[in-house]
C-alpha cells in the first residue's frame, strides 16, 4: 500500500500533465490558424487582437483568474448559461481549468508561431503556389515543415507554463484533491503544512522536468534548424 | 497564336495598365527600368498578384476574364523567381520533385532525368539548396519550375542576382532552353545584354504602361525608341551558320542580306545564330573598299536619318529587309550626303556571334 499522502501527489502530478497536455493540444488547435491569420493579415485592428493574446504575459495571474471565477460561476453569464440548460457550472472543475490554461498559456503558443510564420515570409508559399500547391497542400508541405522549430517551441512553452500555473488554478479551479489539485498547489499545500520533505520530491521534480524539456528545446533547435545540413 | 494579357491594377502610388499581345513561341523579353512594373506584370500573369478585370490567355486556354480567375496553383505556369526561391527544408531532388509530383502524369512531358541533364542538376540532388552557389541554386529553381511541364514559363530577372561568373555560367543554359524546348517564355529584363543575347520578341514598358512591342530586331533598330540610342544601341540580324574556315579559324554565317565572316565559333553547321553589331561599329561608304582589312561588307540602302546629339547622327539602313543602325559623326554624313534611299557599303568592323 502506498502512504495517501503520496497516493496523492501521484494523483496531482497525474492532474497536471492532463491538464498541460490537453490544454497543449487544445492551444496548438486554436493558435495554429490565430498565429496564422496574424501572420498574414493586414486587418487594421489587428494590433488590438494581438494585445488581448499578450495580455497574460502581464497580468497577474489572479486577476485572470478572478473574471473567470466571475464568468464561469454559477451567477456569471457563462456559467449560468450552463446551469440554466441543466449542465454545471465550469468553476471548480477540471473543465473549468483547461479553459483557464488555454487562456493563461495562448501567447506562449501563439508568439513562437506567429513569428515563425511571419519568418517564413511569403515567398516560399509562392514558390509552392507555381508548382501546383493548393493552399492548404502548400501549408503542410512547407509552411509548417519550415516553422518546425517554432512549433516544437511553442508545445514546450505551452506544457510547461501550463504545467507551472498557480494563480489562475487556484482562483478557478480551487483545490479539491483528485479533480483540480495539481502539482503546484500541492507543493503549497506541503509546505503549509511543514511536509518538508514531500515537497522537496515534487519541486525537485518539476525543476528536473522543466529543465529537460527546455533541454531538448534548445538540443532540438538546433538539430533541425531547416538551414542545417 | 499567341498569348493575350490585359491587367490594370494600383498598388500604393504605383498603377499598372497593360494590355499585350506576344506570339506563344520563343522568349518574349519585358525590357524596361526599375520600377515600371515588369515583375507586377509578371506577377499577375502568374495570379500572384490578383486583378479585378483582368484578363489572360494563352493561346486558346483563358485564364481569367471577367467570369472566371484561376489561382496560381492552377495556372499552367513555371516561375523562375529573381532569387531562386528554393524550399531550404528539402534537398535538391526534394525541391525539383516537388511541382513534378504534383503535376498529373499524362501532363508530365518533360522527364526527371532529360530536365536534370539539361540544366546539368545531377552533380548536387542530395545537396540543401544553402548548400549551393547562386548560380547552382538558380539552375535548380528554374529545373524545379520546368518538371511540371509548363504550358508557360516566367522568369523574373533570373540573372540578376547572380555575379557575373554566375551569369556566364547560367547562360548556356537559357540558350538550350530556348533553342530545345518549344515553350513560350516571358522572360522579365532590365539588362539590354539578356534581351539582346536571349529575346525573340520585346515588350518595352516604362511607367507601368507598355510602350512598344515586336520582333526584337525590328525593336532594337526603331529609331522612336530609346534603345537605339546611347553608346550601346545595337542591331541584332538572325542568321544560320554555313561553314568554318579551319585555316584561320573563322565561320561562315549567312542571313538574308549576305554572308558575315566572324571568327569562329564551335556551333554546328545548319544551325541558326544571332549577330549583334555594335551602331558603333558599322562605318559607311560610297564606294565598295577592296584595300581593307574589314571583312564584312555588305551593300544597303539609308532608311532613316536621325540627329543622336550635336556630333553625331544614327543612320538605319536596310539589307535586303535586315535592318543595321550605324552611328557616324554629323560631319561624315553631311561629306558623304548621306539621305534616305541613297545606295551604300556597310563595314561591319566587329560582330559577336551569339548561339
Amino acid at each position: 500500500m502506498l502512504d495517501p499522502k503520496v497516493e496523492a501527489d501521484l494523483i496531482a502530478l497525474w492532474i497536471t500533465l492532463k491538464l498541460a497536455g490537453l490544454s497543449t493540444i487544445i492551444l496548438l488547435l486554436l493558435g495554429t490558424p490565430l498565429a496564422w491569420w496574424l501572420a498574414h493579415s493586414r486587418f487594421r485592428l489587428k494590433p488590438i487582437i494581438e494585445a488581448l493574446i499578450a495580455l497574460p504575459l502581464v497580468l497577474p495571474p489572479t486577476v485572470l483568474g478572478f473574471y473567470l471565477l466571475i464568468t464561469l460561476g454559477a451567477h456569471g453569464p457563462v456559467g449560468g448559461l450552463l446551469e440554466s440548460i441543466g449542465s454545471q457550472p465550469l468553476a471548480f472543475t477540471f473543465t473549468g481549468l483547461v479553459i483557464g490554461s488555454v487562456l493563461y498559456s495562448m501567447p506562449f503558443v501563439v508568439q513562437p508561431l506567429q513569428s515563425a510564420f511571419t519568418s517564413i515570409g511569403t515567398r516560399p508559399l509562392e514558390a509552392a503556389a507555381t508548382l501546383r500547391a493548393s493552399p492548404l497542400d502548400r501549408f503542410f508541405t512547407v509552411a509548417l515543415p519550415m516553422a518546425r522549430t517554432g512549433f516544437l517551441t511553442a508545445i514546450v512553452l505551452g506544457f510547461a507554463h501550463t504545467v507551472g500555473e498557480f494563480g489562475v488554478v487556484l482562483m478557478i479551479g480551487g483545490n479539491i484533491p483528485g479533480e483540480t489539485q495539481v502539482l503546484s498547489i500541492a507543493i503549497y499545500d506541503h509546505v503549509e503544512a511543514l511536509e518538508y520533505a514531500h515537497a522537496h520530491w515534487l519541486a525537485g521534480g518539476l525543476l528536473i522536468l522543466s529543465f529537460c524539456m527546455l533541454l531538448i528545446v534548445y538540443g532540438m533547435n538546433r538539430r533541425f534548424s531547416p538551414f542545417q545540413p | 497564336m499567341s498569348i493575350h494579357a490585359r491587367f490594370n491594377l494600383s498598388r500604393g502610388d504605383f498603377t499598372l495598365n497593360a494590355e499585350l499581345q506576344v506570339p506563344s513561341s520563343g522568349i518574349t523579353a519585358i525590357y524596361g527600368p526599375s520600377g515600371c512594373g515588369k515583375t507586377t506584370l509578371l506577377r499577375a500573369v502568374a495570379g500572384l498578384e490578383s486583378c479585378a478585370n483582368g484578363f489572360f490567355s494563352l493561346e486558346n486556354e483563358i485564364w481569367q476574364d471577367e467570369s472566371r480567375y484561376l489561382h496560381p496553383h492552377q495556372r499552367s505556369i513555371g516561375y523562375v523567381f529573381q532569387e531562386a526561391n528554393l524550399f531550404p527544408h528539402l534537398s535538391v531532388t526534394g525541391n525539383l520533385e516537388y511541382g513534378l509530383k504534383r503535376t498529373p502524369t499524362s501532363r508530365q512531358k518533360l522527364g526527371f532525368n532529360q530536365v536534370i541533364e539539361m540544366l546539368g542538376v545531377g552533380p548536387f540532388l542530395q545537396r540543401r539548396p544553402m548548400h549551393l552557389s547562386g548560380g547552382e541554386r538558380q539552375r535548380v529553381a528554374i529545373a524545379r519550375a520546368l518538371l511540371t511541364s509548363p504550358r508557360l514559363l516566367l522568369m523574373d530577372e533570373p540573372l540578376s542576382a547572380l555575379d557575373q561568373n554566375s551569369k556566364a555560367e547560367i547562360f548556356p543554359f537559357l540558350e538550350r532552353l530556348r533553342d530545345e524546348l518549344a515553350m513560350p517564355v516571358l522572360y522579365v529584363s532590365h539588362s539590354a545584354d539578356e534581351v539582346a543575347r536571349l529575346a525573340d520578341h520585346l515588350v518595352l514598358m516604362s511607367a507601368g504602361e507598355i510602350r512598344a512591342s515586336g520582333a526584337i530586331d525590328e525593336m532594337l533598330t526603331r529609331t522612336d525608341l530609346p534603345l537605339a540610342h546611347g553608346d550601346e544601341a545595337e542591331s541584332i540580324i538572325k542568321a544560320r551558320i554555313v561553314s568554318h574556315d579551319e585555316t584561320y579559324a573563322l565561320t561562315y554565317v549567312d542571313f538574308a542580306g549576305g554572308r558575315f565572316t566572324v571568327p569562329r565559333k564551335d556551333l554546328a553547321t545548319g544551325r541558326s545564330a544571332r549577330l549583334r553589331i555594335l551602331a558603333r561599329d558599322v562605318s559607311l561608304t560610297l564606294e565598295k573598299q577592296t584595300d581593307t582589312s574589314i571583312l564584312n561588307i555588305f551593300p544597303g540602302i539609308v532608311a532613316e536619318l536621325v540627329d543622336e546629339n550635336p556630333s553625331q547622327v544614327l543612320v538605319r539602313l536596310e539589307m535586303e529587309g535586315v535592318n543595321i543602325l550605324s552611328r557616324i559623326t554629323r560631319k561624315s554624313a553631311a561629306t558623304l550626303n548621306l539621305e534616305p534611299g541613297k545606295h551604300v557599303y556597310i563595314q561591319v568592323k566587329s560582330v559577336a556571334l551569339l548561339a
